[in-house]
């Protein structure tokens, strides 16, 4: 969902990047600065995903100065151009883009100018590291001299065009990431700021999803050290202290001395399936072609996953300071101008009065806890003025309070004709919607605001349309080409447990249902899992990611797509799936040893996402992606009983270990005259059919509840 | 008031010695490297080098750090200096997305190359395996612990 704003009207005309043409003055976008620098404004944030260094780069290529000359600023809602949420795999499509047209244009105003002062033609001069000189001589001026005679504030023009791709020096390269650095030196994250005097804060949450705060007796907290306040607004409690310490002893104590009316509001985790399958829902044809012959094969297979934690290492946090009449906000979360405005919403400020600021937290996979932390920051500092107040959730409150990934059922039915062809295809799909952000409803989109006052439902997640990527029905339409599909979509309405957008959203079922049954289907008909693919794809890129994949799996693997079953031991699996249906296209290779535990060996992904900015930046987001989904499968779900989450820690939420991790190759299609499509989703799904399927191709058992167990497979065997 | 010996200097700390030390040394030293990610001792992101064992700084009081050797990150490389070979091997393989697990990573890796100056791939697994890194950048960690283990051969960690 675009949630920037729409085209500011003077350059409504112009077919620009549409945050651009949402935010279309120059300045807003590039600054040139003392010391031969340049700083670049963007409305995407860095999650970990390395995007702040690939703007830089897209930056310092079209304007022509080097990588080390350019600072990305963080987002802040006061100056910075608002190009909505950092999310859904779009950061270089649309912020990418916005910057490159930004930049191109300027560079041409330069060129421009530089032109007059120098009577020269512009086609005479090149640029380089910001000096624009006649081409031979050492005639000319740069960009910092001419900075002082062109003001930048206008309105961006024309489409200005890109750099010719067969100039480009930095486009392409492995140009190491900005940010890194200081990380390792020891700070870089939002955690790490202070402001002076500084408060700390710890929210006590209630002990079940739905809960009452009965009695708050607060005496003995109040005569700890260092506490400072308790603040009670309905069964929204918190506790303020001088030092951090303080504040977790104070967070104990408070916990201790409250009651609260409790209530069973969970389904019965064992019986998941059933729960979303009989749920009320609403229900959407997603597609619907007629079936046009007689089947000779049917199947039908059923696929489940439960809830999914974000996990990231560093728990949410977040600060705020009521300080001269304005709120001041700093958040790690995905969509500042969404978080300011929201904020405004409900304490009823004009959004002026605010402004959010973006600081880095631990790896962000999604909607987590992060805007919440920044509201519970925002309600403390507003009870508190002239006090900077810092939050942090505490790690059993990340677990059991975050947005988690929604469970989901998938059904598939499907026929193969005698010559092997798939005739029909029937698909689907139960479970919540996928998306909570705040502002996507008119309800109130933060934690802390449904336990206020009197209390209220949580916001009900959305999805996106179709058009848009969806939500839990991303990637629901297989992308082969298939003569009689129906799929469904059941979009269950009572939501137990809060849920929200984790990587790949519903694509993660959707293609792991998809490419099992493709292996299924193919099994069924005799026919290997690649050629099986091929004959129901016409697209040449999603083919030829296939064929790569299966033709370096064959040479350097020894695999054998012919070999319809293992040794009872190892197997070897594929997944293809193209993300979202228009974004980048995967091929993935899992090879997988069964023992007392299932065990991911290796796993190859090749990839086509169009050009590419950064190779090195890609395939750290691949190798991550294949790796966070092997967890994923092999390990990881959410448990509760009938009142709260229960899986609150490390040891109840296990993830994959550095013993346990795959070797992960990784192959890029070189596309330099293709779109950019978008990286950091792609391997979700195809990753995990590839392991489901190597298991398969091991064992000859089909495992379709998720995650992969070794129980579960060993359940398949009877 | 309790006295810290940290990246060999001492530190008076004016807090209750029950503290734990991760509080201690982020807000009241400046030393940001240890991160806070679970406070139970079973993430890894707050380890410190204690009398050279890497150890969750969350869960240990100020108190039992009293008259123990503490490291931290920050001492790997002295202000206005170049990186220390541990964290250039780290850029150099761009080991990092998010970077939050960083910190006790390296302290880690710092003292398995201290007492095994050339660890196998498996053997810096297995030191590391305590370590969790949520955003999948393993095998990247496990390079740059080898690249810096093979500098570091020719010098001292």
């Amino acid at each position: 969902m675009n949630t920037f704003p729409g085209a500011d009207e003077r350059v409504a005309h112009l077919d620009i990047a549409p945050t651009l043409a949402a935010s279309p003055w120059l300045d807003l976008w590039v600054r040139f600065e003392a010391g031969e620098r340049v700083r670049l404004f963007t409305g995407k944030v860095e999650l970990g995903q390395g995007i702040l260094s690939a703007i830089a780069q897209i930056g310092a290529e079209e304007l022509d100065v080097a990588y080390e000359q350019v600072d990305v600023e963080a987002v802040d809602t006061d100056f910075s151009p608002n190009e909505g949420s950092t999310s859904g795999s779009r950061s270089i499509q649309e912020g990418g883009e916005a910057t490159r047209q930004a930049c191109a244009q300027v560079r041409q105003i330069m060129l421009q100018h530089a032109a007059k002062k120098l009577e020269v033609q512009i086609d005479d001069l090149e640029v380089k590291e910001g000096f624009i000189h006649v081409r031979g001589t050492d005639i000319g001026v740069s960009y910092w001299q001419l900075a002082y005679e062109v003001d930048l504030h206008q309105l961006v023009q024309v489409k200005a065009p890109p750099k010719d791709r067969q100039h480009h020096r930095l486009v392409g390269q492995p140009l190491p990431r900005k940010d890194l650095r200081d990380k390792l030196m020891g700070g870089g994250f939002l955690h790490d700021l202070t402001l002076p005097g500084m408060l700390h804060a710890r929210v006590v949450r209630p002990p079940a999803v739905k809960a009452r705060l009965r009695v708050c007796n607060d005496i003995k907290v109040l005569a700890l050290p260092g506490v400072l306040k308790v603040i009670r607004d309905g069964s929204f409690l918190a506790v303020v202290a001088q030092r951090e310490e303080q504040a977790v002893k104070a967070w104990r104590q408070l916990f201790i001395d409250t009651q609260w009316d409790i209530y069973e509001s969970l389904p019965d985790m064992n019986a998941l399936p059933e729960f979303l399958t009989e749920a009320p829902h609403q229900q959407e044809l997603l597609h619907d072609s007629p079936a046009n012959r007689i089947d000779t094969v049917s199947i039908s297979a059923r696929y489940t996953r439960p809830y999914l934690s974000h996990a990231s290492i560093g728990p949410s946090c977040g600060l705020a300071w009521w300080h001269e009449e304005r709120l001041q906000v700093w958040s790690h979360c995905q969509s500042l101008f969404a978080l300011r405005d929201e904020i405004a919403k409900l304490l009823g400020l004009p959004r002026e009065q605010i402004v959010a600021r973006h600081g880095q937290g631990a790896g962000c996979y999604g909607h987590n806890g992060a805007d919440d932390a920044a509201y519970d920051a925002a309600l403390i500092a507003r009870a508190m003025p002239g006090h900077p107040i810092r939050v942090q959730w505490m790690r059993e409150d990340e677990f059991a309070w975050e947005p988690q990934g929604p469970a989901m059922v998938v059904d598939l039915k499907g026929a193969v004709d005698a010559e092997g062809h798939i005739v029909q295809w029937s698909q689907s799909i139960w479970g919540n919607r996928h998306i909570q952000r705040p502002g996507r409803r008119p309800e109130p989109g933060f934690l802390a605001a449904w336990h206020q006052g009197e209390g209220c439902d949580m916001m009900p997640p959305v999805d996106m349309a179709m058009e848009l990527g969806g939500g839990s029905q991303r990637n629901a339409v297989p992308y082969y080409d298939l003569p009689g599909m129906r799929v469904l979509n059941h979009a269950v309405t009572e939501v137990p447990i809060r849920v929200s957008a984790l990587r790949a959203l519903g694509a993660y079922l959707n293609v792991f249902a998809i490419e099992s049954f493709m292996d299924e289907l193919a099994h069924q008909s005799q026919q290997d899992p690649v050629h099986f693919r091929l004959r129901h794809l016409s697209d040449p890129r999603a083919r030829s990611v296939i064929e790569q994949a299966s033709a370096y799996a064959q040479q350097h693997w020894g695999w054998d797509p012919e070999h319809a079953t293992g040794d009872g031991q190892c197997g070897v699996g594929l997944g293809f799936a193209r993300y979202k249906n228009v974004g980048c296209y995967a091929a993935v290779f899992a090879e997988v040893e069964l023992q007392e535990v299932v065990q991911v060996k290796r796993v190859l992904a090749v990839i086509d996402c169009g050009e590419i900015v950064n190779p090195d930046g890609v395939r750290n987001q691949i190798e991550g992606g294949v790796i966070q989904v092997v967890s994923w499968i092999l390990k990881e779900q959410v448990t509760f009983d009938r009142q709260r989450i229960t899986s609150t820690d490390w040891e109840s939420y296990p993830i994959l270990r550095f013993n346990e991790v795959p070797v992960v190759e990784v192959l890029l299609m070189p596309q330099p005259n293709q779109p950019w499509l978008g990286v950091g989703e792609g391997v979700t799904g195809p990753t995990a059919a590839a392991v489901a399927n190597a298991i398969h191709h091991a064992m000859g058992v089909r495992v379709r509840d998720l995650p992969l167990t070794a129980q579960r497979v060993v359940q398949a065997m009877r | 008031m309790p006295l810290l010996h940290v990246n060999e200097q001492q530190h008076a700390v004016d807090c209750d010695p029950s503290t734990p030390l991760l509080y201690v040394l982020r807000n009241d030293l400046g030393l940001t490297s240890a991160r806070f990610g679970c406070g139970m001792g079973q993430c890894g992101a707050c380890h410190v080098l204690i009398n050279g064992r890497s150890v969750a700084s969350c869960d240990i009081s100020v108190e039992a750090c009293v008259g123990q050797t503490i490291e931290t990150v920050e001492g790997l490389t002295p202000p206005g200096q170049a990186l220390h070979a541990l964290q250039e091997a780290f850029m150099q393989e761009q080991a990092g997305q998010c970077g939050y697990c960083l910190g006790g990573i390296l302290t880690s890796a710092r003292a398995l190359l201290r007492h095994n100056p050339n660890p196998s791939a498996d053997q810096i697994k297995s030191a590391l395996d305590l370590h969790l890194c949520r955003c999948g950048t393993h095998q990247r960690i496990v390079k740059a612990v080898q690249r810096a283990a093979s500098v570091l051969r020719q010098g001292e960690v």
